[in-house]
């Protein structure tokens, strides 16, 4: 059976099963729409928040990109993962007992404030829409490859699906449909990995691949030792070695890391789960699920590298392989021959090469460059869709509850019922698949890039007014407001600069202290925390109730007398 | 709960929070980044130090923090007997959990 075939069943078993769990657990009340009526097993709350977290950028674009990034491709990896420590430690335990719906409920009541609500409302659709743009061009572009629709058709039955389960159910359809996608897409991850590691090193677990010795047919010797060899005969960086500055690596880790802190939709997770303790524990789940693939991904992308080079470089162009011709036509493999001699050239030197391959697609193609089963290769795109739209749809829960819940319910329109709350939240979670799947049939920049910004975002606004919330008492309103509006602002415009006003300036000669702006969102926190802490100083104390909100939430569950 | 356990208990948690993340910091940012070109010197295997540490160490690092925490806590709250009235359940402990993945 042809590729498309195999990718047709598994997209429509796949799809199938998502909605079957969605109608199987449909959202009655507005508690079981915004946190799933917070009873959510650990267990399944860890594999909810994995798939919630890994999204189209992890599944798709990130391997691809640590690819052509060798070493530097690193912040990706510390920086989605090590911030879940940072979640762990400082911010689920204490969210979780504080027990509302939202983020800007908490930022709302901590800072006795309507304007500091309005501010992270502010803050939480910028940054979850800036994300689900990436998701919603992530299932577009495995549409269009795998089953040969355009771009536009594709991002629209993404949205469809989408939209159908995620106002169906709310929070409890979502999570657990997000349980079975994540069961989809790390199966879909690791049956290629492994059969790529078995094929190249003889070995089945693809992290001991990784620094293991090719076998026999691909030239023997270690695979990271071949790679820099073959990097450097072609004029490529050597793999294992760094190009980036030693500080620009150091602040991209650490916004990715304060963002990840900071996602709101990662962060209403762990209201849904019964009580402290068991926040802690799904974080430790969410993190061993999340490091299943997140530690494969580099695996991925060495052997995805060393096989793009020995398949291509040097070969006939009329000889190309299928999947080199497939790719063609979607634009994101474009070959020139520009000394027409009929053979492609695939070198560092940007005057010479004649390859231009898109780093999103090394997942997608490398089944196919590796020459598996064609269930293989289409089992990917699967994985790739569950990824993509398991993240969507948490993210546009965040946007739904910040526009019912901490817009109307908590803003401006007190009074209504919860059923017309449910109503305005489902047709928020309308209005912003549209929007969404608009933007990604008219994307910018590559899915990961576009992620990295709402890191910095969420780096520079959420993290530090949460953070100081609960550990420095005497932050007040005016502090906060102030932090939030001063990080958000800096680190937004110093993106917006470089990226759309003055990009001939984007480079490390241009930045600011040789941050670039994926990396700018550290410095935003380092405003935020400055800003905050020193207009605290000087404005008054915060009431004394609340100062008794934050002793509360400083102590799990109950507190029983001794 | 009085106010002085309330605060000791504080105190304690931050004494663990802090350890912990001296750790994440010197293993992420120390090993991963910093010192990552002299870490390259040494080998295991088919990988130089520094760069396995970047892209694979520091996240099981990264998990066994997490479970370091979650049992460090556990033990904490049983101490000022903080459990969730909502969970009367057994306390299964689960820190072996720290050396799988």
């Amino acid at each position: 059976m042809s590729v498309q075939i195999w990718t047709f069943i598994f997209v429509f078993l796949t799809f199938g099963l998502y909605i079957g769990i969605a109608i199987k657990s449909r959202a009655g009340s507005t508690s079981e729409f915004y946190v799933a009526g917070s009873g959510v097993p650990p267990l399944a709350n860890g594999m909810a928040t994995a798939a919630d977290w890994m999204s189209a950028a992890s599944f798709i674009s990130m391997a691809g990109l640590i690819s052509f990034l060798g070493r530097d491709g690193t912040f990706y990896l510390m920086g989605w993962t090590g911030g879940y420590v940072l979640l762990a430690l400082l911010l689920a335990p204490y969210l979780r007992k504080f027990g509302k719906f939202t983020v800007p409920d908490f930022i709302g009541d901590r800072y006795y404030s309507q304007s500091a609500r309005l501010i992270a409302v502010f803050c939480a659709i910028t940054i979850s829409f800036v994300y689900v743009c990436g998701q919603m061009q992530g299932a577009g572009i495995v549409f269009s490859r795998f089953l040969e629709v355009d771009i536009t058709t594709g991002v629209i039955i993404g949205m469809a699906i989408v939209f159908f389960y995620a106002v169906m159910g709310g929070m409890k359809g979502i999570t657990y449909t997000q349980v079975a996608q994540y069961c989809v897409l790390i199966f879909a991850f690791m049956v290629p990995a492994i059969f790529i590691s078995i094929l190249m090193t003889g070995i089945p677990v693809p992290q001991l691949g990784f620094g293991a010795e090719l076998t026999e047919s691909f030239g023997g010797g270690y695979l990271l030792d071949r790679l820099d060899g073959m990097s450097e005969q072609l004029g490529f960086a050597t793999y294992t070695e760094g190009q980036r500055s030693t500080q620009d690596v150091f602040f991209i880790t650490a916004a990715l890391m304060f963002g990840t802190a900071g996602l709101p939709h990662v962060i209403i997770r762990f209201f849904t789960v019964p009580n402290v303790r068991d926040a802690r524990r799904s974080a430790g789940y969410a993190l061993i699920f999340i490091a299943i693939l997140y530690t494969t991904a580099p695996a991925v992308a060495a052997f995805a590298r060393t096989n793009l080079i020995n398949t291509v470089d040097n070969i006939e162009y009329s000889a190309v392989p299928e999947w080199f011709t497939k790719w063609e036509a979607t634009n994101l493999i474009v070959f020139t021959d520009k000394n027409e001699d009929g053979r492609i050239q695939y070198v560092g030197d940007p005057e010479i090469n004649e390859l231009e391959v898109n780093r999103d697609i090394m997942v997608l193609a490398n089944p196919e460059i590796a020459g598996l089963p064609n269930w293989v290769v289409a089992l990917v795109a699967a994985g790739a869709l569950a990824a993509a739209l398991s993240t969507a749809a948490g993210l546009l829960l965040v946007i739904s509850t910040a526009v019912a819940h901490d817009l109307m319910k908590r803003s401006f329109m007190p009074n209504i019922s919860e059923k017309q709350e449910l109503r305005y939240a489902r047709i928020a979670i309308f209005v912003a698949v549209i929007i969404a799947g608009y933007v990604g049939i008219n994307p910018p920049a590559y899915v990961a890039q576009v992620v990295a910004y709402a890191f910095g975002l969420a780096a520079a606004s959420f993290f530090p007014a949460i953070v100081l919330g609960i550990f420095h008492k005497r932050m007040n309103k005016q502090g906060a407001i102030a932090g939030m509006v001063a990080g958000f602002l800096f680190t937004a415009l110093y993106i917006v600069y470089f990226k759309t006003i003055n990009p001939a300036m984007d480079n490390a000669q241009g930045w600011l202290f040789g941050i670039s702006p994926e990396g700018i969102g550290t410095l935003g926190t380092i405003v935020n925390m400055a800003v905050a802490y020193g207009i605290s100083k000087i404005t008054p104390e915060p009431p004394k109730d609340v100062q008794a909100i934050v002793e509360n939430i400083r102590l799990p569950g109950e507190v029983v007398l001794r | 709960m009085s106010n002085s356990s309330a605060q000791s208990y504080w105190k304690s948690n931050i004494r663990i929070v802090l350890s912990l993340l001296a750790v994440w910091f010197f293993i992420s940012f120390g090993c991963g980044i910093l010192f990552v070109d002299l870490l390259d010197n040494f080998r295991i295997g088919g990988f130089k130090l520094g760069f396995w540490i970047a892209q694979q160490g520091a996240i099981l690092v990264f998990v066994a923090l997490i479970y370091v925490y979650i049992h460090l806590m556990d033990k904490l709250d049983d101490k000022y007997n903080l459990e969730s009235s909502k969970d009367n359940q057994p306390n299964l402990q689960t820190n072996t959990d720290g050396d799988t993945e």
